[in-house]
C-alpha cells in the first residue's frame, strides 16, 4: 500500500546544499516486530537534540505480520503536521520494500535490508544496504530475540547517515530501557553495531541532516490518551468504566496507570476511584451515567462504534440531566472502517446524538495540552451543566507522540455545580428538579444519600414536569424542552472560546479544529510566503458555537473550513449557524485516514480561489 | 410523586428507626387492577419498613416496561432511576459505585431481563454487585400489548391462541450459574414466602436475583397460560417454609437442624428454611440447578430460597475503594499534588 500521496516533483537544484533539520523519516516494517521501541528511541534523540519532532505511527488493524509504517519528521520551523513527502525511507518490510521505494521523490536516502535487493530499482535515490541478519547475530547469542533487536541496528545506521547525536541516542535509549538493564545493554549493542557498520561503510548522507538546536528545551513528549488521562486524574474523576476500542483503549489503560500511582489513599492502600471494564459501551455509559447520577465524577471513553451504541443512554443522561464525560477518540468509519486510522468523523453523530431534540457539548482538543486541560474543563462543565459533555479527540492525536510544553497545574477549583445539600434545603424549605431557579435553564439537583424529607425526586426518561412528576402534558414537554435548550444556549459562553489569530490583510479565512490544527498553522505560512496570501484563522474549540465564529465569517470574504471527513460536517454546521454568510463558507477536506498534511489544505485552498 | 414529609399521626406505629410506614410509601400505583406487581410494590414497602432501613440510603433503579414503573409506588422518600430499556444493571452499577453506603434496589421485568436486557443482566450477576434485583415476571410483554417475552414456557398461550413454541430462558438459573449469591422464586400472590425472602434479601449483601412469577391480569391470566392466577395456584411448588429472624430480634432456639436449614446473612439476621425436600441444601450450587430442572420437567414451579452464597465477595469489596462514597470525597483526596504532577512531566521530559 503507497503511504505517500502523489507530491509535486522535486526540483534538482534543492539538492545543491545540505537540507538541515527539516525532513520526513519513514521506518517501513511488519508489525508486531518490535520497532515500537527502535523508532522512539529515534524520535527521542532527534527531540533531544533540540529540534522539533513529532511521530506517526500509520499501522494496520492486526497484530502481527501486516506491514505498518512510522514517520517522523523533525522540522526547524516547528512545524509537526504530518509532511506528505518522505525524505528518508528505512525499508524493512519485504512485503512493502518495492512500492515505498517507487513512491519516494528524488533525492531521498533509503536504507534497506541488504537481501531487498532495491538497489536496481531507481538511478534518483541513494541507497544504503545493511546486512541485518549477518549484524545482529554478533551482537545478539539468543537467536529468539533477533527479530527484535535487528531493528536497532537502523537507529545506529541513521545516527551515522543522518548526523544524530549518539549520545541523545544513548540517553534515549535509557529512558526506554533503563529498568532492565540486559535489554538495555543488548539494544546498546545493537545500535553500536549499526554505527560501526555505516561508517565503515557509508559516507553521511549528503541532502538531509540534523543539527544541535534550541527549540525543545523544557518540553515533553506524550501521546494525547495520556495527556487526557493525566487531565482526568486531575480532574478528580472518580468513576471510569469502558469497553475496550482502538483507538481509545490506550486512555483508559494510561487513567488505570496514573491513578494507580497518584490515586490511592495513603492512609488506608485504598483506590479514590473505580474503573470498570463493562460489557459493552451501552453498559460503559449507563455505568458513567448511574455514577454521575449518585454524584460521582464519572466519565468513559470510546470512539465511533462505541458513540452509535451510546445513542440512546446519551439522550437519556441530556434528558434527565445527568452529568457524564465521554471521550470519543475518532479513528475513520463508518461501521468498522479503517480502525487504526484517523478521521473527525463523528462530529454530526456527536452533537445531536439521540433521538427527539438533542444537542450535546463538544469540546475539540487539537494538542496534547488541550487534551489534558479540557479533560478538566469536561468534568466541570458536565456538572455545572448537568449534561453529557464529549471531548472529541481522535486517533492523530490520541495515538501519537506530540511534544509540548509540561502541563501546568490546574489553578482553579473543581466545580461542582448546582447540588443541594441537606443544609441547603434546610435553608431553601422547597426543592423542584427540573424548575429554572436561576433563569440559565441549569435546575438544581440533590444526590443520593441526602439525609432530608425534600431531597428526594423520580428520574425519569419519560416526560415530567418541573417537580420530575409524570406528565404528558403538552404545556410541561415544551416548557422542559425550551428550558433545555435555553441551557444549551447558557454553554455557549461557557465553553472554551475559539482562539482568533487575525491578520490585517487577510480576505480569506480559515476555520479549523482539532488534529487539523498543526496543518493549517504551516499552510498559513505556504500561503502567506509562497503565494503572498495573508488568512486569518479561527480554531474552533467547542460546540455550541458563539458569536466569535459569526463575527468572523461576516469580516472575512470567504471562508474555508478545514476538516478531516468526506461530508463536510462542521462546514455544513458552520452554514447552519451563519445562515445569512452561509454561502461565502467553503470545505476543505481530507479522509484518507491518514492525517491531514499542509500541501493538501494549501493546494485545495489555491485550486478554489483560482476557479472562484 | 410525593417527596415531602407527612406529618405523622400521634399513635404512629414506627420501626426500629422510628420511621412510620408512609416515607416507605410511594406514588399511587397506575398499573391494572389485580397486575400481581402491585402486591409484590406491596411487599417491598413492608420489608423494607419491618427491616428498618433508612429510606435515604436507598436507591430504586428500573428499566422499561410496566414492572419498570413501579419504583415510583414505594419508598417515595428514596430517590429512583427509571433509566432506559433492559440497562437497569449499568445503571445500578455506576450508582454504587459512586456511593457504596446506599442501598440499591432494582426492578425489572421478564421483557427487560431476558431479552433487550440479559447482556446486562448476566454481567450483573457475574459481578455479584450489592443490589435488589427484582423480576416481576409474567411472560408478556405488558405495555406493548400482550406479546410473547423470553420467560414464557415451552406450550403457553397467548389470548390470541399463538402458542410459544421456545423454550424458556430460566433467570434463576442462570444467576446461580454466574454468580449471583442469593437466588429465590417467588409468586406474588404468596405473602408470606415474598415477604420472608424480600427481607432476606435486604439483609445480604451481595446480588440477590429474585424471580418472582406475578400475573398479568390483562393479558397473561388465561386458561393456557403457565404465569396465570390459576396455574401458580396449582403449580407452585414451594421448597420450605420460610421464617426470617432479623438481626434485632431474639432468635427462637428450637428448631430441628434435620428438617431446618439455618443460614446467618451478612447483618447478623438469620434465614430458617424448613424444608419440604429433605434432600434440599440451598447453599449447594449444583443441587440448586437440579432441583430446579427436575421441577421444571415437572411442569412445576419451584419456589423459595433457591441458592445462597454468604462468602463470596462482592464486587465493591474487590475494587478495593475507600469506605466513603466517591461522590462525596473531597478535591484534596481527588485531585494528586503538585508534586505528582511534577514527577509525571519530569518522566516525560
Amino acid at each position: 500500500m503507497a503511504t505517500i500521496e502523489t507530491a509535486a516533483p522535486r526540483n534538482a537544484s534543492q539538492f545543491k546544499k545540505r537540507v538541515i533539520n527539516d525532513m520526513s523519516i519513514q521506518v517501513a516494517t511488519v508489525n508486531g516486530s518490535g520497532s515500537q521501541t527502535a523508532n522512539s528511541v529515534l524520535l527521542r534523540s532527534i527531540f533531544q537534540m533540540g529540534i522539533p519532532v513529532s511521530g506517526k505511527n500509520l499501522f494496520p488493524s492486526n497484530i502481527a505480520g501486516l506491514p505498518t509504517w512510522y514517520t517522523i519528521r523533525a522540522n526547524h520551523n516547528g512545524y509537526i503536521a504530518r509532511k506528505k513527502e518522505i525524505d528518508f525511507l528505512v525499508a524493512m518490510n519485504a512485503e512493502t520494500a518495492r512500492e515505498d521505494v517507487m513512491n519516494l521523490l528524488a533525492g531521498a536516502g533509503v536504507v534497506y535490508d541488504e537481501p531487498l535487493n532495491l538497489k536496481s530499482l531507481r538511478t534518483d535515490l541513494t541507497f544504503y544496504p545493511v546486512p541485518f541478519d549477518k549484524l545482529v547475530a554478533p551482537v545478539c547469542p539468543d537467536a529468539r530475540l533477533r527479530r527484535l533487536v535487528r531493528n536497532m541496528i537502523y537507529v545506529g545506521i541513521l545516527a551515522h547517515l543522518l548526523d544524530i547525536d549518539l549520545a541523545e541516542t544513548e540517553k534515549a535509549l535509557n529512558k526506554q530501557l533503563g529498568s532492565k538493564p540486559k535489554a538495555l545493554a543488548l539494544n546498546w549493542n545493537a545500535i553500536r553495531a549499526g554505527v560501526d557498520y555505516a561508517q565503515q561503510n557509508f559516507q553521511k548522507f549528503e541532502r538531509f541532516g540534523v543539527t544541535r538546536m534550541n527549540k525543545t528545551a523544557g518540553k515533553i513528549l506524550i501521546d494525547g490518551n495520556s495527556a487526557a488521562a493525566i487531565g482526568c486524574m486531575m480532574a478528580g474523576v472518580t468513576v471510569l468504566a469502558w469497553y475496550p476500542i482502538t483507538p481509545s483503549s490506550s486512555l483508559a489503560e494510561a487513567v488505570i496507570d496514573y491513578m494507580s500511582q497518584h490515586r490511592i489513599d495513603p492512609e488506608t492502600g485504598k483506590a479514590t476511584y473505580a474503573i470498570v471494564q463493562a460489557e459493552d459501551e451501552l453498559a460503559a455509559l449507563g455505568i458513567a451515567i448511574g455514577a454521575g447520577w449518585a454524584g460521582a465524577r464519572a466519565m468513559t471513553n470510546t470512539s465511533g462504534p462505541g458513540i452509535s451504541l451510546m445513542a440512546e443512554f446519551a439522550g437519556l443522561a441530556y434528558y434527565v440531566e445527568v452529568p457524564v464525560v465521554i471521550f470519543d477518540v475518532q479513528r475513520t468509519g463508518p461501521s468498522t472502517g479503517l480502525p487504526t486510522r484517523t478521521m473527525q468523523g463523528d462530529i454530526l453523530s456527536t452533537v445531536f446524538l439521540s433521538h427527539g431534540d438533542t444537542m450535546h457539548i463538544l469540546l475539540l482538543p487539537s494538542s496534547v495540552e488541550e487534551c489534558y486541560t479540557m479533560s478538566m474543563e469536561a468534568f466541570d462543565l458536565a456538572e455545572q451543566f448537568q449534561t453529557p459533555v464529549f471531548v472529541m479527540s481522535d486517533l492523530d492525536i490520541g495515538m501519537n507522540n506530540w511534544m509540548a510544553n509540561p502541563f501546568d497545574y490546574p489553578d482553579k477549583p473543581i466545580a461542582r455545580g448546582k447540588v443541594l445539600s441537606s443544609a441547603d434545603l434546610d435553608r431553601i424549605g422547597k426543592f423542584e428538579r427540573y424548575r429554572d431557579v436561576d433563569g440559565d435553564g441549569i435546575p438544581y439537583r440533590t444526590l443520593p444519600g441526602t439525609e432530608h424529607p425534600l431531597a428526594a425526586y423520580f428520574t425519569r426518561g419519560s416526560g415530567h414536569n418541573e417537580k420530575a412528576g409524570y406528565s404528558e402534558k403538552p404545556e410541561d414537554y415544551k416548557n422542559n424542552m425550551d428550558r433545555l435548550r435555553r441551557k444549551y444556549d447558557t454553554a455557549r459562553t461557557h465553553v472554551p472560546a475559539p482562539v482568533v489569530e487575525e491578520d490585517p490583510n487577510a480576505e480569506i479565512g480559515i476555520i479549523a479544529f482539532g488534529s487539523t490544527h498543526w496543518a493549517i498553522i504551516e499552510a498559513r505560512d505556504q500561503l502567506r510566503l509562497e503565494q503572498n496570501i495573508p488568512t486569518a484563522y479561527l480554531r474552533l474549540r467547542a460546540l455550541p458555537f458563539n458569536d466569535e465564529l459569526r463575527n468572523f465569517v461576516k469580516r472575512m470574504k470567504r471562508v474555508y473550513v478545514v476538516e478531516q471527513n468526506r461530508d463536510g460536517q462542521m462546514c455544513d454546521l458552520i452554514r447552519l449557524n451563519v445562515s445569512r454568510d452561509c454561502n461565502k463558507v467553503r470545505s476543505v477536506l481530507h479522509y484518507t485516514g491518514f492525517p491531514i498534511d499542509a500541501r493538501t489544505v494549501t493546494d485545495e485552498i489555491l485550486t478554489q480561489e483560482l476557479t472562484g | 410523586m410525593a417527596t415531602t414529609a407527612q406529618s405523622p399521626a400521634p399513635t404512629r406505629k414506627v420501626n426500629r428507626i422510628g420511621l412510620d410506614v408512609l416515607p416507605y410509601k410511594g406514588g399511587k400505583t397506575t398499573l391494572c387492577a389485580g397486575c400481581g406487581h402491585n402486591a409484590i410494590t406491596e411487599r417491598i414497602i413492608e420489608a423494607f419498613w419491618e427491616m428498618g432501613v433508612d429510606p435515604y440510603r436507598v436507591v430504586k433503579l428500573s428499566g422499561i416496561g410496566c414492572s419498570s414503573k413501579t419504583p415510583a409506588y414505594f419508598l417515595g422518600a428514596s430517590l429512583g432511576f427509571n433509566g432506559v430499556h433492559g440497562r437497569m444493571p449499568s445503571l445500578a452499577t455506576g450508582a454504587m459505585l459512586a456511593n457504596r453506603t446506599l442501598k440499591a434496589i432494582g426492578i425489572s421485568g421478564d421483557g427487560d431481563t431476558a431479552s433487550i436486557g440479559i447482556g446486562q443482566f448476566v454481567h450483573l450477576m457475574r459481578r455479584n454487585l450489592p443490589l435488589i434485583y427484582i423480576i416481576e415476571d409474567n411472560g408478556v410483554y405488558g405495555l406493548t400489548k400482550g406479546q410473547f417475552s423470553a420467560t414464557a414456557d415451552l406450550g403457553s398461550k397467548l389470548k390470541s391462541g399463538v402458542i410459544n413454541d421456545l423454550a424458556p430462558i430460566d433467570t434463576c438459573v442462570l444467576a446461580i450459574e454466574l454468580g449471583a449469591t442469593f437466588v429465590a422464586r417467588s409468586y406474588s400472590g404468596d405473602k408470606k414466602q415474598l415477604s420472608a425472602i424480600l427481607k432476606a434479601a435486604v439483609a445480604h449483601r451481595g446480588t440477590c436475583m429474585l424471580d418472582v412469577i406475578s400475573p398479568c391480569v390483562t393479558f397473561n391470566d388465561h386458561m393456557g397460560s403457565t404465569k396465570s392466577y390459576d396455574f401458580m395456584k396449582e403449580h407452585d411448588e414451594p421448597l420450605h417454609e420460610i421464617d426470617f429472624v432479623p438481626f434485632f430480634e431474639n432468635i427462637e432456639v428450637n428448631y430441628d437442624p434435620g428438617e431446618t436449614q439455618e443460614v446467618e446473612m451478612h447483618d447478623g439476621s438469620h434465614l430458617r428454611l424448613r424444608k419440604l425436600d429433605h434432600m434440599y441444601d440451598a447453599t449447594d450450587k449444583l443441587k440448586a440447578l437440579q432441583a430446579i430442572h427436575e421441577t421444571h420437567n415437572r411442569n412445576e414451579v419451584l419456589t423459595g430460597v433457591l441458592y445462597v452464597n454468604n462468602h463470596s465477595k462482592d464486587f465493591l469489596e474487590l475494587l478495593n475503594m475507600v469506605e466513603e462514597p466517591l461522590a462525596s470525597l473531597p478535591q484534596e483526596r481527588t485531585r494528586p499534588p503538585k508534586s505528582a504532577l511534577d514527577t509525571i512531566m519530569e518522566e516525560l521530559r
